[in-house]
C-alpha cells in the first residue's frame, strides 16, 4: 500500500498548526461548553494545554480570570486561533 | 539525546511543566461534575493524578426548578488523592472572584 505512508509534503498536519499558533491568543472550547480565552503557552500530544492570562466563559458569561491554566487534553473540543 | 531538564528552572515547554511549577503551591483544580478543589499540590503525574494537602472541596449544586439558584457544598480533607481522569483544569489559586 503506497498510501500507507503518505508524507505531509503539501499542507500541514494538525499538530503543525498547533505549534504554529503558540504564543498567540486562542479560544479553547471544552466538551462541557466552557470556553477559555488566553495566550497559548504550550500544547502536547494529549492536547493538554497551558494558557496564560486566561479568561473563563460559562454560557458566554465571563466567570473568572486565571493567570496560568493547565487544561487536561481529554476535555478539549477545539482550539481556535483568534 | 534528551535535553537535560532542570527541575528548578521556570521554563514551560510542555503543558505539564506548568503543573511542575505549582508543586508545593496552593492550587485551584476544576473537576468534572461542577467540583473544585483548593489545596497544596504535593505530587502529580502524567495522568494528572494529584495528591493535595489541606484541601477544600466545593461542589456546585444547581437547583432543579430555579437554575439561577446555585448552592455550594464544602468539604475539607487533610490529604486527598485525585484520579487524573476527573481533572479539567489546574491553576494557581485564582486571582479574581
Amino acid at each position: 500500500m503506497e498510501n500507507g505512508a503518505v508524507t505531509q509534503s503539501e499542507g500541514k498536519d494538525p499538530s503543525g498548526f498547533l505549534s504554529e499558533i503558540i504564543g498567540n491568543p486562542v479560544t479553547v472550547k471544552l466538551n462541557s461548553g466552557v470556553v477559555y480565552k488566553g495566550e497559548l503557552q504550550s500544547v502536547d500530544g494529549y492536547m493538554n494545554i497551558a494558557l496564560e492570562k486566561t479568561e473563563e466563559f460559562v454560557n458566554g458569561v465571563k466567570r473568572r480570570n486565571y493567570g496560568d491554566a493547565f487544561v487536561r487534553g481529554n476535555n478539549v473540543m477545539y482550539i481556535s486561533a483568534d | 539525546m534528551a535535553e537535560p531538564r532542570d527541575e528548578t528552572s521556570g521554563t514551560v515547554s510542555e503543558p505539564l511543566d506548568l503543573v511542575r511549577l505549582l508543586l508545593d503551591e496552593v492550587v485551584c483544580v476544576k473537576l468534572r461534575g461542577d467540583r473544585e478543589l483548593k489545596g497544596r499540590l504535593h505530587a502529580y503525574d502524567s495522568h494528572c493524578n494529584l495528591v493535595l494537602g489541606d484541601v477544600e472541596e466545593t461542589i456546585y449544586v444547581v437547583d432543579e426548578e430555579d437554575e439561577e439558584d446555585v448552592k455550594t457544598i464544602s468539604k475539607k480533607s487533610e490529604m486527598l488523592f485525585v484520579r487524573g481522569d476527573s481533572v479539567v483544569l489546574i491553576s494557581p489559586q485564582t486571582v479574581s472572584f
